[in-house]
């Protein structure tokens, strides 16, 4: 972590989540800014330029989802959303819409902060312009240079295809990737609608890299919206 | 003496009055011909009423041009001519939609007895002023004497003018005020001569001939008595409001016969002029003699006539036989006639004494009915006694043949054998085969086989043989009665032939519309009743038949899952909506948009309207038949009735349906209080006591406070999840978003979700290999292995084991989620599934008992199966089955 402490900015209307999350986030070393508008909102992510912002879908002079998107159009800060809508439909609206992440309330802080430290990490990262050559979590290891995947001391055999999907999530690691990025970034544009391309890939490097297949510890699933690297 | 009015009585007045309190109210200016000032009083009354408020506007005037008139119409609000285009010419037409788009208090509408442009919704004006009314505005409109259907006749004798444009004398009957506008004879011609009446040039001479003082006269005492009447009826009518006792009874029922010609006008008009002034119901029937060919210009004058009856407010019967008599006096007996009206016969009497008086048998036979014989009408009916079948049709060449080989091989025989026979012998031989080719054959080769056996008699046996010459006289009567046997025997087969014809299209009749009633019994839904209704009448009358039924935003749709039988566009849609509306008949063939390609009827049963059935005859003019039409109307009954049954059935169903979610609205509602209470509770305890602390918690009670507080939270936060699963099951908003999927993502997921509340039990997992993905949805799948799992949890004891396994059985993948628990009471495993329902053991188990329920939504939506049992050994398995299909080849994608 930086030594100056990370500005979040937090779109959030309801008066208690702002209270929560002001202790939360204060108690952990943040900074925060306050906004209660997506038009606040947007003039604050612009004008003090913060490393993360906590966006809330349900505001009351806009969707956060529109909000989202028009950050898109100039930059990059990381945008995680924090919504009590729980459908697939508005998951996967946000995460095109430009949303890194995306946390259904209620919510526990150790996941929050979890989702935040994945964002800044990504910001931090895309911002020196190079990713890490060797990913590691768990007993799994993705060398990048030597394409090369072990499970503890072995070797692990991938074909291209299970080699590109995980190397995909790995460019992602921590953040949720819809079934559609996946497919237009594995098989290519084509291919979006062939889910189930992605399910059969999916289930043979499960079989590969996980202990119990059953249940993943490192390819998680978000059911009806797309798959996550695990980091920690 | 009671007189106060019968319940009956009073309901029926007071339908009438809130028919009429919907209904606008019409007023017709009546007049005696052209020049009285009709228009003129109207527009006065009008402008009298603008003065109070009325919102009025004027609908269509014609001024003729005429100043006095003009000037009265100064400051009217008129409503734009609609303009129609027929064939390449723009006619101005006047628009009834606008002013019911306008919807004002009155409009003024002239000229009631117009005839609209070919094009226009209704044939004749005065339908468009139904509409009106019917639409809740009030009309003014004006209608000269000689424009009433009844009076027409009468005056075509007075004037010699025959005026085709008339409007039903109902529509004066049910006018709600009928207004003179009287002026003398003297004084009309006086404004005539001031060119103050209306003449158009082309028919100056007709006109001329017209306004002679004597018609002028005469017109003028006919609208006098018909206004009399009318305030008689008035009067009548106020003395039935107000319980006083009518002189006539109003029991009376008319029968009046007519037969295929244009007499049969008269004659109802004659009888319409009768039940006026007996104020009863009549029918005017027909009788047709199956086989007799009527042509087709008195097939014409006869629908004419029958569409007469009906607008002069008739209802008309047609039936079917071969005596006329018998037909009239049994339908007469069956329907409580007291009164039958015949035309005078207009035949030779001879007839009457060769073959029998219809008149004469249906007097005799009428008991108690009265008959009255009017002027007007040949014989009704039939016009001979016996039906004259096919007479003009010529016999098949082979029967001529075939009767004159018979002849000639009797006349070899005869030959052969002369020697041993005397001539009577001879003759009688020829008889025979004379007859039994009668009793075979039509008339003509009958014929012709007598004549030629007369012939071969005479030529061959009768002296001088092998000469036409007759020696003795008394042979000629031979000759006659051979000739006369043969035609009374071919009479006769014709006759039995003809009475087995009947017998067989009456029978065909029945026996179609009994399959149908007998199969629509049989039917349930309104889907399968419109496929099997339209299917028979196809059958029956050889058109495409199509059932529309209102949809719940009233509209007329096809109802889901029948076959559309014919385009049903805008034009043909809004015919059916007229038809629903007025629950009249309409369409192709009618008088009220016959542009229409179909013809449609309105299907009313007991509850009203449940349908509109439209037919699309190839030939406009078949349901013109009133045999047809009332065939078809029959079937209609029949499937409105069926309909009917459906729609109440379905209706009955949905009240229990909403009776049941009542009762379960108020369950969930107690349920959920508790449910939502408890977790609260302890929140709220957890929670007040940490803060309330003065120092004397323990770190490990502060901790184990806050760790309920929040375990208390994720507990609401599933049973909210759970209800808002339920509310989605059950209001059929789950949408099931399938894909090919290995059953481990869903389980995998709910494994992970459940990870800390499976501490306690050991979850095994055998899902073959070989396994194939299945189509599902996998957000609502995890949902069924939480639910499941939690129910497992809940309900055994801990460190008892879970285990998951799935197997391929017959084209669905059957999962099984098993515990060791105490298994299921007897009873339960039906019981389970139920909503808010909890296994009574379990009473401190959380939860609203919806789990499962959500469960059997979910497998239920992805067309499977679930079920719970007990497990050998021990303990309880739910099972689920998914129906598997093979996934779109893999192997195809791109590697």
């Amino acid at each position: 972590m930086a030594e100056v402490a990370p500005v979040v900015l937090l779109v959030e209307d309801e008066p208690q989540m702002r209270r929560f999350l002001r202790a939360a986030l204060e108690g952990n070393g943040y900074r925060l800014i306050e906004s209660t508008t997506a038009r606040d909102g947007l003039a604050q992510a612009a004008g003090r330029n913060p490393d993360a912002i906590l966006l809330d879908l349900g505001l009351p002079d806009g969707d956060g989802i529109e909000v989202a998107r028009r950050i898109r159009e100039w930059g990059t800060t990381p945008i995680v959303v924090i919504s009590a809508r729980g459908k697939e439909q508005d998951k996967i609206a946000a995460l095109d819409a430009g949303a890194d992440d995306y946390l259904t309330k209620p919510f526990g802080v150790g996941e929050l902060l979890a989702r935040l430290r994945v964002a800044l990490r990504r910001a931090t990262r895309s911002a020196d312009g190079q990713a890490t050559p060797v990913f590691t979590v768990g007993d799994l290891t993705v060398d990048l240079v030597a394409r090369r995947v072990r499970l503890g001391d072995t070797e692990v055999h991938l074909t291209p295809t299970e080699y590109k999907l995980l190397t995909t999530l790995v460019r992602y690691a921590g953040r949720v990737v819809t079934h559609r990025q996946l497919l237009k970034e594995v098989w290519g544009p084509n291919a979006i609608e062939h889910t189930h391309y992605l399910r059969v890939y999916m289930t043979h490097l499960r079989h590969k890299v996980e202990h119990d297949a059953t249940r993943p510890r490192y390819l998680l699933t978000e059911p009806g919206v797309g798959y996550r690297l695990q980091t920690e | 003496m009671d007189n106060r009015p019968s319940p009956e009585a009073l309901l029926q007045r007071l339908r009438e009055e809130e028919a009429r309190a919907a209904r606008g109210r019409l007023k017709i200016f009546f007049g005696a011909s052209p020049g009285v000032g009709k228009t003129y009083a109207m527009l006065e009354e009008a402008r009298a009423k603008r003065r109070e408020g009325v919102d009025v506007i004027v609908g269509v005037v014609e001024t003729h041009g005429r100043a006095e008139t003009t000037a009265l119409l100064d400051g009217f609000e008129v409503v734009p001519r609609k303009q129609i285009d027929y064939r390449g010419v723009a006619l101005e037409e006047f628009d009834a939609d606008a002013v019911i788009t306008r919807r004002p208090t009155l409009v003024l509408v002239d000229e009631l007895a117009h005839t609209n442009a070919p094009g226009s919704r209704h044939a004749k004006r005065w339908q468009d002023v139904e509409d009106l009314l019917a639409a809740g505005i009030s009309v003014y409109t004006t209608l000269n004497v000689q424009h009433l259907e009844s009076l027409n006749d009468i005056v075509a004798q007075i004037t010699g003018v025959h005026v085709r444009e008339t409007v039903p004398d109902s529509l004066l009957d049910e006018a709600d005020e009928v207004e003179l506008a009287d002026l003398s004879a003297d004084d009309l011609l006086k404004r005539m001569s001031e060119g103050k009446v209306y003449v158009p040039d082309q028919a100056a001479r007709a006109i001329q001939e017209f306004f002679r003082k004597g018609n002028l006269i005469a017109l003028r005492e006919l609208a006098l008595r018909q206004t009399a009447e009318r305030v008689d009826a008035q009067m009548r009518g106020y003395m039935r409001e107000h319980g006083i006792r009518e002189i006539w009874s109003a029991a009376d029922r008319i029968l009046v016969c007519i037969g295929p010609n244009p007499l049969g006008a008269r004659l109802i008009r004659a009888a319409k002029r009768m039940v006026g002034g007996l104020k009863c119901d009549w029918e005017v029937l027909f009788v047709e003699a199956p086989g007799l060919r009527i042509s087709a210009s008195d097939r014409a004058a006869l629908v004419e006539n029958l569409q007469l009856a009906q607008q002069l407010g008739a209802k008309t019967v047609t039936l079917s036989g071969l005596n006329a008599a018998e037909e009239v006096l049994a339908y007469a007996r069956a329907n409580n006639v007291t009164k039958i009206i015949v035309g005078k016969p207009t035949h030779p009497a001879w007839r009457d004494m060769l073959f029998g008086s219809m008149l004469d048998q249906l007097v005799r036979g009428s008991g108690d009915v009265d008959v009255y014989v009017m002027t007007g009408d040949v014989e009704p009916s039939v016009r001979a006694r016996g039906p004259r079948v096919d007479r003009g049709a010529w016999a098949p060449v082979g029967h001529y043949v075939w009767s004159t080989l018979a002849v000639v091989f009797c006349a070899a025989i005869n030959l052969a054998v002369f020697r041993f026979l005397t001539l009577t012998d001879v003759a009688m031989v020829f008889l025979l085969v004379v007859a039994v080719v009668g009793s075979r054959y039509e008339r003509g080769p009958t014929i012709v086989a007598s004549f030629l056996g007369i012939a071969l008699f005479d030529f061959f046996f009768v002296p001088p043989r092998f000469t036409f010459a007759v020696s003795d006289v008394s042979y000629i009567l031979t000759f006659g009665v051979m000739l006369v046997i043969a035609l009374l025997i071919s009479g006769l087969t014709l006759r039995i032939r003809a009475q087995a014809e009947t017998a067989r299209v009456r029978e065909r009749r029945t026996a179609a519309l009994y399959a149908m009633t007998r199969e629509l019994a049989a039917v349930r839904g309104e889907a399968e009743i419109v496929t099997t209704a339209s299917r028979h009448m196809r059958s029956t009358f050889g058109t495409p038949v199509q059932i529309l039924v209102p949809s719940d935003d009233r509209r007329l749709e096809v109802p889901v899952g029948t076959p559309l039988a014919y385009p049903i566009d805008d034009k043909e849609q809004s015919v059916a909506a007229w038809v629903a509306e007025r629950q009249h008949i309409a369409g192709a063939g009618t008088d009220t948009l016959p542009a229409a390609q179909g013809l449609y009827l309105p299907l009313v049963a007991a509850t009203g309207l449940v349908g509109v059935l439209g037919v699309r005859p190839s030939d406009p003019k078949q349901f013109q038949d009133p045999v047809a039409l009332q065939l078809l109307e029959t079937f209609a009954s029949q499937a409105a009735l069926a309909l009917e049954r459906a729609m109440l059935a379905d209706r009955a169903q949905r009240e229990a349906v909403a009776v049941e979610a009542e009762r379960l609205r108020t369950s969930l509602l107690s349920s959920l209080s508790h449910d939502m209470r408890t977790p609260l509770g302890a929140i709220t305890g957890a929670v007040s006591s940490v803060l309330e602390d003065k120092g004397t918690l323990s770190e490990a009670t502060r901790r184990d406070l806050l760790k309920t507080a929040l375990e208390e939270a994720q507990r609401m936060n599933r049973l909210i999840a759970n209800l808002l699963d339920m509310i989605r099951v059950e209001s059929g908003a789950l949408e099931v978003q399938k894909e090919w999927l290995p059953l481990e993502e869903p389980l995998g997921v709910a494994l992970i979700r459940l990870e800390d509340r499976l501490r306690e039990h050991p979850v095994s997992v055998q899902l073959p290999p070989e396994l194939p993905a299945v189509p599902l949805d996998e957000v609502l799948i995890e949902q069924v292995f939480i639910n499941l799992l939690e129910n497992a949890i809940k309900y055994t004891p801990a460190g008892t084991p879970i285990d998951v396994s799935a197997v391929m059985q017959d084209g669905t993948v059957r999962v099984d989620v098993a515990d060791r628990g105490p298994g299921l009471r007897p009873g339960d495993e039906g019981r389970i599934f139920d909503k808010f329902y909890r296994a009574p053991a379990s009473s401190a188990a959380s939860g609203v008992g919806l789990g499962l329920t959500i469960c059997r939504g979910i497998v239920t939506a992805h067309g499977g199966r679930i079920w719970a049992e007990n497990r050998p050994g021990g303990g309880a398995v739910f099972r689920f089955t998914l129906p598997a299909s093979p996934p779109p080849g893999v192997g195809e994608a791109p590697a």
